[in-house]
């Protein structure tokens, strides 16, 4: 069943890519969606054994891979809860956006490719979750890359789309630098780079050293941080973060599908997939957490400051991602595979819906040409106020009611509180002060996107949309039309921008894009509530597949009620703020600009990262790619080698001058008798 | 001795080339590439009647000739595997020329067909003499290809690579000659066993080293290598880059580590150090060439720097990664050259700028483009990701610190050759001859494709190719393992931690619930 689950998506791919426009459209797309269907619908009952316990932990043999003395891995699938968690979200989210796409990409002209591309990232994606050994985990995780660069890049006659694509790629790649070398110590340590082995071994070398770039450093420690700069990158964690926000220029369902739901939390499923070698990293451990708070309370406060509504989503993506991995960092592995499950249905929802809205709005993104939209797209509306309701974790710790995220997100607040240490204490309140920030943001799209007054009449794609007719297929080409790029253009921190509609009727978007929404809303609505007990609380439900903390989910379960309500608290402040600002009084957000000048300057430029790293890495590649050819290979090797030898040969001889001129023939025929001769002679 | 199928496999291009001399220019064509896919089915014949665990030496002949020349054919699974390599790209390289190439055919099969039978003679030679010759001969084909079809500085581009690659070989000759009055045989296999004295060594192994890393090529030997390839025509630059720097590689396993292991164990870091600076300098040179030939140039210099430090791991991993390094880089490099060939044919020009947007109208060829690009990016799936991740493994048990340098090659990989293919696929339509061009026909569809399976074949079940090889790596490893270079890792094993690094006492959750 497993072995269906994960090759019908990519027998699909080949099918709708290599039959590209001999298939058609429709065709293309019955057999993807079809294919993602049917592995969701064997998913499900795999995940619900699980949850029940009639499931067992299994590993199908597919092929052997490689063999190289004792260094030996093969393609195999292994099914067990963790997993389990995976291939339901996975499948779902995916075969959700597939649906989706149907109604969002009606009018693309190169539909067989994108749903080929979509099929291909998720086998990826599945080949990931079920690796037994670390390099198959390494191919899912490069072939969910390749799906990244292909769908970012999907518009590929746009430059910035290009450039996104690109950046994504060889980020990541930076990332992988460090999982490549985390997979050959492990192999060097160990001699396997089976999961299982290795989760058994890694105790018993907990207190080993080896020697790494000439420092006596701690084995496992070492080993753990390698992996985790891996995790870094895919999960796009502070230092390796910078690709994800440009990654929106891929179309609106890939977000959702990989940037939101899938591929940008195989970091977190690494840790825990690994969490057992971890639990022997203490100094790993502490990285992790640290990471995971900094880059938590970093994306929140980037993303109170951008105007892209697909870029705000995708900052609160990376700051979700970083709740994830403190939570893991400080042991509660079930929590953090509890946040990732509730957010891959809150978040994708969030994603959609704002899908839905470009859609409705003529793929313009920049939220301050919004407004009003409350009334003209009212499903849409709904389902985003229940992702923000999940995201922003509404719920009431004494009545035990509450939205997806309440759950995970203030298990993750009083895990971190209750492990004690200084640095989960850091992890706390930096997590705290981030769902304040979340709320903020959350609420502020809100505002900007559904109440006050409509804002389109400026838009030029809303222009464009009036006077020329929506209608023309060319002309809603979202190839042509999505852009997320306002932000160079307009720095003007004020959604007071002209109000009036511009004559422009948004429409409700078509009906296989609702259902998505509709069934995401029912996610992020009940996962929490249906699934808190098993993620949180249940040993059995884990099964061995992650290290089970016991003691500190007792201790998370006791910490004082002020800890509880600290998220609901900062949760009211933050809509509450952003209520204020929005709807109260407009202009109140120029003028807290203005007054915070500096700090407002360095949030909305994204702590300026990616300048700093076109200074530190990319001008400087080039430079020296450029002074290396032409002083050193040029300059030096050839100018002091062939050329100078050239040049002493033409000087001293003409007759070799002769010989370049042309004589090709009687000059091998000379090399060779030469030859010939050298030999003879010196034998006799 | 039963059927001298390797004698065969010379006799065929031989024959076949002779032929074509004298033959007009369609003839000319049809009897190459008749005469390559024999070698083809010789060649696969050869891999299916390889015995696996079988004898070390195997389909050996032997005759003598005159004083100490002997004629010694016989092959290992190393060489199987390079002359399989060999006979499956020179039908694609004829299928390359059919129409690129238009003056002097029957001479320009001819060199092909020679040059064939140089390769498969340097891979099959038993006989150190003999195996001198095919490898300092296999110059003159291509000397000759690149100096009369080549492009417009066609003459210096072939003068340099001459005058580089000759300089090696002088060496090598007379470290060849002293070797054979030492030992008193001329035979590889027996020298391969002998053990020369250290000091000796080290002077026989710089001697082969000269001409072993012109041929690689190394940094900073390796200038003669980007002006080649951009002056020789597209089938030049495909067995250029497929199979001639394959014999740098393969004159390392054959002769300088199993000959001289306590003088490549004392090379080591010289191996390494090359390497690093080779993987990362010419990355970045590669990241800034406009000229798509020059740019897959520098890019194989960098991916043969993987090759030699994997060679020098001295462990099993390391040389089979390596020689896994070179049968997918012959085949994706050679193809990475087709695909330049295949535009170079339509626009005659090599400028990256010249193109953009070839995926509107060009979408299969985009398709094998990106396939390639990827491979060559060591995508796992691809041969490039079992090949860099055994080598890089391999270099790993010997020093972490080269192996970071090393592997920052997958990251500069990937950088400049999505930069490439960007500028080439991606992008709008911004001159108009390059979107005027038809996609690809079936002959180069025939090209391409046979390329892409193997390369697929060799990414996920790369069995296939190792096996053959696992005992002679083994015995190579083995007679490798007096000298080997102790790894900078030593792992010690301390006291374990007694609990895990999130421990936390129920007695202080049970405390924390009474407060509450």
């Amino acid at each position: 069943m497993i072995t269906l689950i994960v090759f019908l998506p990519l027998l699909a791919a080949i099918i709708a890519g290599f039959g590209n426009r001999a298939l058609g459209n429709t065709l293309a797309k019955s057999v993807t969606t079809g294919a993602l269907s049917i592995a969701c619908a064997l998913s499900w009952p795999i995940f619900l054994g699980f949850l029940s316990g009639t499931m067992e932990a299994s590993v199908v043999q597919v092929l052997p891979w490689v063999q190289s003395g004792t260094l030996t891995f093969d393609w195999s699938l292994r099914v067990d809860t963790l997993t389990a968690v995976m291939l339901v979200v996975v499948t779902t989210v995916s075969a959700l956006v597939h649906l989706y796409s149907w109604g969002y990409m009606d009018e693309d002209p190169d539909q067989p490719r994108f749903f080929a591309y979509l099929s291909l990232f998720t086998f990826a994606m599945l080949m990931l979750v079920t690796a037994n050994n670390l390099v198959q985990m390494f191919f899912g995780w490069e072939g969910v890359g390749l799906a990244s660069y292909l769908l970012i890049g999907f518009w590929f006659r746009k430059p910035s789309a290009n450039a996104a694509a690109i950046k994504a790629f060889v980020v990541n790649r930076v990332g992988d630098l460090g999982f490549m070398l985390g997979i050959f110590g492990t192999y060097l340590v160990f001699q396997t780079t089976s999961i299982p082995e290795i989760l058994e071994a890694a105790p018993a070398m907990s207190g080993a050293t080896i020697g790494f770039l000439g420092y006596r450093v701690a084995t496992m420690d070492v080993l753990c941080i390698l992996l985790f700069i891996g995790a870094m990158g895919k999960s796009a964690q502070l230092g390796l973060h910078t690709w994800l926000p440009d990654a929106m220029e891929g179309p609106t369902p890939v977000s959702a599908l990989i940037h939101a739901a899938t591929m940008v939390t195989a970091g977190v499923f690494m840790v825990c997939r690994l969490s057992p070698m971890f639990e022997t990293a203490p100094v790993a451990l502490d990285f992790v957490t640290f990471i995971g708070a900094a880059t938590c309370i970093f994306a929140a406060t980037v993303g109170t400051t951008q105007w892209d509504i697909k870029r705000v989503i995708a900052y609160s993506t990376c700051s979700q991602l970083g709740y994830m991995f403190f939570a893991a960092g400080v042991g509660a592995y079930g929590a953090a595979m509890f946040h990732l499950f509730t957010h891959a249905f809150f978040k994708a929802l969030l994603f959609l819906g704002a899908g839905s809205v470009i859609h409705a709005m003529h793929h313009e993104q920049d939220m301050r040409y919004y407004g009003a939209l409350r009334k003209e797209i009212p499903f849409t509306f709904w389902a985003m106020l229940a992702g923000t309701l999940a995201i922003t974790g509404v719920g009431v710790y004494h009545l035990g009611v509450g939205f997806a995220g309440f759950w995970s997100k203030d298990a993750i607040l009083e895990v971190a509180y209750a492990r004690g240490t200084d640095l989960g204490n850091f992890a706390f309140w930096m997590g705290t002060f981030a769902a304040l920030l979340t709320s903020f943001y959350s609420w502020r799209l809100m505002f900007l996107t559904f109440w006050g007054k409509p804002r389109w009449a400026d838009s030029e794609h809303i222009q464009h949309a009036v006077h020329h007719g929506h209608d023309e297929p060319e002309e809603h080409n979202p190839a042509i039309q999505e852009d997320a790029g306002h932000d160079v253009t307009h720095t003007v921190p004020s959604p007071n921008y002209s109000a009036g509609t511009g004559g422009y009727h948004p429409h409700e978007s078509p009906i296989s894009m609702l259902i998505p929404l509709g069934v995401l809303s029912l996610g992020a609505v009940l996962a929490g509530q249906l699934f808190a007990p098993a993620f949180l609380d249940s040993a059995a439900f884990w099964n061995g597949s992650i290290f089970y903390n016991e003691p500190l989910i007792h201790a998370m379960h006791a910490v004082p009620t002020l800890v509880k309500y600290a998220a609901f608290i900062v949760m009211v402040l933050g809509l509450a703020a952003a209520y204020l600002a929005y709807i109260k009084d407009t202009s109140l957000p120029a003028r807290g600009a203005e007054q915070l000048g500096p700090v407002y300057r360095f949030f909305y430029n994204k702590w300026y990262f990616d300048e700093l790293y076109r200074m530190l890495f990319i001008i400087p590649a080039f430079a020296f790619g450029k002074a290396f050819w032409r002083f050193v290979d040029k300059g030096m090797i050839d100018r002091f080698g062939p050329d100078g030898a050239a040049w002493i040969v033409t000087k001293g001889s003409a007759a070799a001058k002769r010989v370049q001129t042309g004589y090709v023939y009687s000059y091998a025929l000379v090399m060779l008798l030469g030859l010939v001769a050298a030999i003879t002679w010196v034998l006799f | 001795m039963g059927f001298p199928i390797l004698s065969i496999m010379l006799l065929v291009p031989l024959a076949a080339g002779l032929a074509c001399l004298f033959l007009s220019a369609g003839a000319a064509r049809m009897t190459a590439l008749v005469a390559t896919l024999v070698n083809l089915a010789l060649g696969i014949l050869l891999w299916l009647n390889y015995d696996i665990g079988g004898a070390q030496w195997q389909f050996t002949e032997e005759a003598s000739l005159f004083a100490v020349f002997r004629y010694a054919l016989g092959i290992d699974g190393i060489a199987l595997m390079l002359i399989v390599l060999s006979v499956f790209l020179m039908p694609i390289c004829i299928l390359a020329s059919w129409d690129a190439i238009r003056t002097r055919v029957g001479e320009y099969m001819a060199a092909f067909l020679f040059m064939e039978l140089l390769m498969i003679g340097v891979f099959a030679a038993q006989d150190i003499f003999l195996f001198y010759i095919f490898f300092e001969a296999g110059l003159i084909p291509m000397y000759l290809i690149i100096g009369v079809w080549g492009g417009d500085n066609r003459i210096y581009a072939s003068y340099k690579f001459f005058l580089y690659t000759l300089l090696g070989s002088v060496l090598m000759l007379i470290a060849m000659l002293w070797m054979v009055n030492e030992a008193g045989t001329t035979s590889i296999p027996v020298l391969m066993q002998y053990d020369f004295a250290p000091s000796a060594q080290t002077w026989l192994w710089l001697a082969f080293f000269a001409s072993f890393a012109v041929k690689m090529p190394m940094w900073p030997v390796h200038t003669w290598l980007p002006d080649a390839h951009v002056q020789a025509p597209t089938a030049g630059s495909v067995i250029l880059a497929g199979v001639l720097l394959k014999m740098g590689g393969y004159g390392f396993i054959r002769f300088s580590l199993p000959m001289f292991p306590e003088a490549s164990a004392q090379f080591v870091w010289l191996i390494f150090g090359l390497s690093m600076v080779a993987v990362v300098i010419t990355s970045l040179i590669a990241l800034v060439q406009h000229d798509m030939k020059k740019l897959i140039a520098y890019s194989s210099v960098a991916h043969m720097a993987i090759v030699t430090a994997g060679l020098f791991a001295f462990n099993i991993q390391g040389l089979e990664g390596a020689m896994i390094m070179m049968l997918s880089h012959g085949l994706v490099s050679g193809a990475l050259f087709l695909c330049v060939g295949v535009i170079y044919d339509r626009l005659h020009t090599r400028e990256i700028e010249r193109y953009g947007g070839l995926s509107i109208n060009m979408p299969r060829y985009a398709l094998f483009f990106l396939f390639f690009t990827m491979a060559s990016i060591g995508l796992p799936g691809t041969s490039g990701f079992v090949a860099e991740f055994l080598s890089l493994a391999g270099v790993y048990q010997v020093s972490s610190g080269a192996t970071l340098i090393l592997t920052t090659g997958i990251i500069l990989g990937a950088g400049y050759m999505l930069y490439l293919y960007r500028r080439v696929a991606f992008g709008e339509q911004v001159n108009a001859d390059a979107a005027a061009m038809p996609d690809l026909n079936v002959r180069e569809w025939v090209m391409l494709a046979p390329i892409a399976a193997a390369v697929l074949w060799m990414g996920i079940y790369p069995e296939s190719f190792l096996a053959p090889m696992r005992q002679d790596i083994a015995a190579l490893d083995a007679r490798l393992a007096r000298a080997a270079p102790e790894g900078d890792a030593d792992v010690q094993i301390g006291e374990p931690n007694a609990r895990a690094a999130n421990y936390v006492a129920e007695e202080h959750a049970a405390a924390a619930e009474g407060a509450h």
